[in-house]
């Protein structure tokens, strides 16, 4: 092959060296515009990733704090970055977004049964939500149900609860400027009708967009593996996956459940390099798995689509949920979510 | 059974003859009757075969072109299709093999990364064409493309040979590829 190539090797390599020379100084701006005009497109997948180390929330942060982040069923959306943010305008945000959720209810838009407009929208800083010290800040939109005694607990029923993070999104914060605030991960717990809302108010107001994050079944098999490589001391659940077969006229649904050590054991004895997680073991991992389910079921799972994967660490379903278990990986899981986003974004 | 070898019949009388190799039988059938819809000087013959090798009891013409086709969203068709590979013989990867990848267009579903489908065609040297074969436009157009890479193939399209044509679609790939 080599000698066929011999006539055009000369001048291909000039400019293969060239651009050779021009990527190694190259911020990751210039490669993407120079990816854009070669009319390629730059997806690398990683060929490995760290497996979440536990407990990498900030030391002078208390854990209990993050208690009502966990096993709540958050829906994923990623954001681009938020032009003219701040994070001392909290109280005048506050002020805004409860004049235009008013607004909109009584425009009939949103119309709820027991409806009484009696809600506040809270904004608040999550300290210590990200991965290095570059990472902007979290924050926590709440919609909160005023009591009507105002002498019993200040604080109401959480009708909603929205937060922005950002954990290790080095990639994107270098190329954006100043102005501008990098927090691609959103996640919602609550309506509908009230993502919709504060979803057109952060769109109006901060010139950003917000799209769903759907995670497919290449991802959702990364997750299932870096999930099992956790260390656990104490299992909460199983871990179990769920394919969905494709026949018409309605597809089935096929549920595998294993026992939490076993998957690890499975996974200690794919895995090599200490501390991080390559391509080849994942693909090791599943194959296992697959080939378990085929020689007593003579049924081909990778025929089938991988929906949902479930682990004492968190669970996602590939529709874009997410629900996290276990508060020592929290920075781990968001991580990964953090760089899906990213890659949405761009 | 054994491995398939480019030059070892007689070709026909201004016959091509495609053989699609893949695990999605819908997705095959449609294509190869897009593919004999399409106006073509040369006689067309379109073989489908779920994985290689084909059995030696049926007698057949010489194969000029392979498409070996890959849905992005099963992991079994990229097993299957690279446990083909090795059942043929070198002298066909010197432009009658080709690669094509369906299921691209809907990300969500997809279990194979792209790349996996770019370096599996970079190390056999052949050229990788993407279409979403459940669309019907874009493979009625995948199946003209198809018919016309045939008619090189096959030689009868003076003054362009397989071997050129697997030069010239090289050309137009991105160079940084060899990085990969």
């Amino acid at each position: 092959m080599d000698s066929y190539d011999a006539p055009e090797l000369t001048p291909r390599q000039d400019a293969s060296s060239r651009l050779k020379d021009f990527f190694v100084g190259a911020t990751p701006l210039q490669k993407r515009l120079e990816s854009v005009r070669k009319q390629t497109s730059f997806i690398p997948t990683p060929p490995r990733r760290k497996i979440p180390q536990g407990s990498q929330l900030q030391e002078d942060v208390d854990p209990q704090k993050f208690a009502f982040l966990l096993h709540k069923q958050w829906t994923l959306y990623s954001l681009t970055p938020l032009y003219k943010f701040s994070y001392t305008n909290f109280k005048e945000y506050s002020k805004l977004l409860n004049a235009f959720i008013a607004a909109e209810k009584q425009k009939g838009l949103a119309v709820e049964v027991g409806d009484d407009f009696n809600i506040e929208v809270v904004f608040s800083t999550l300290m210590g939500v990200k991965g290095t010290q570059r990472d902007p800040e979290a924050f926590l939109v709440q919609i909160l149900s005023k009591s009507q005694l105002p002498s019993e607990h200040k604080e109401g029923k959480v009708l909603w609860t929205g937060w922005f993070c950002c954990v290790f999104g080095d990639s994107l914060l270098e190329t954006v400027s100043e102005d501008f605030t990098c927090l691609p991960l959103f996640l919602v717990n609550g309506a509908e009708t009230n993502t919709a809302i504060i979803g057109t108010w952060f769109q109006k107001t901060f010139d950003c967009y917000f799209r769903p994050l759907a995670i497919n079944a290449f991802n959702l098999s990364w997750m299932a593996a870096m999930w099992t490589a956790c260390k656990m001391d104490h299992y909460m659940a199983t871990t179990e996956f769920l394919w969905s077969v494709p026949c018409s006229p309605h597809s089935l649904d096929i549920s595998y459940a294993i026992h939490p050590e076993d998957a690890k054991a499975l996974w200690d004895s794919v895995h090599k390099t200490p501390g991080e997680v390559t391509q080849e073991e994942v693909d090791l991992f599943m194959d296992c798995l697959y080939s378990h389910f085929h020689r007593h079921f003579k049924i081909h799972l990778s025929a089938t689509r991988l929906v949902r994967v479930s682990t004492s660490v968190a669970s996602a379903h590939t529709d874009g949920k997410i629900k996290i278990l276990c508060p020592k990986y929290l920075i781990g899981v968001l991580a990964y979510l953090t760089e899906l986003a990213v890659f949405q974004i761009e | 059974m054994s491995a398939l070898r480019p030059l070892d019949k007689l070709p026909g009388l201004n016959t091509a003859t495609i053989l699609l190799v893949g695990t999605e039988d819908a997705l095959l059938q449609q294509l190869a009757d897009s593919m004999l819809k399409a106006d073509c000087t040369s006689e067309l013959k379109v073989h489908l075969a779920r994985s290689l090798p084909l059995p030696c009891s049926v007698n057949r013409p010489r194969i000029d072109l392979i498409v070996f086709v890959v849905n992005l969203h099963s992991k079994l068709s990229l097993q299957s299709v690279e446990e083909s590979l090795c059942h043929l013989d070198a002298a066909f990867f010197l432009g009658k093999v080709a690669f094509l990848a369906t299921g691209a267009g809907r990300d969500s579903h997809c279990s194979i990364h792209r790349n996996t489908v770019v370096k599996l065609a970079h190390t056999y040297r052949s050229p990788l064409l993407f279409c979403d074969l459940e669309i019907e436009d874009f493979r009625a157009a995948m199946a003209q493309r198809l018919v016309r890479l045939l008619q090189i193939c096959a030689g009868h399209v003076p003054g362009v040979s397989a071997l050129n044509l697997l030069s010239l679609m090289r050309g137009s790939e991105n160079p940084s590829l060899e990085d990969l």
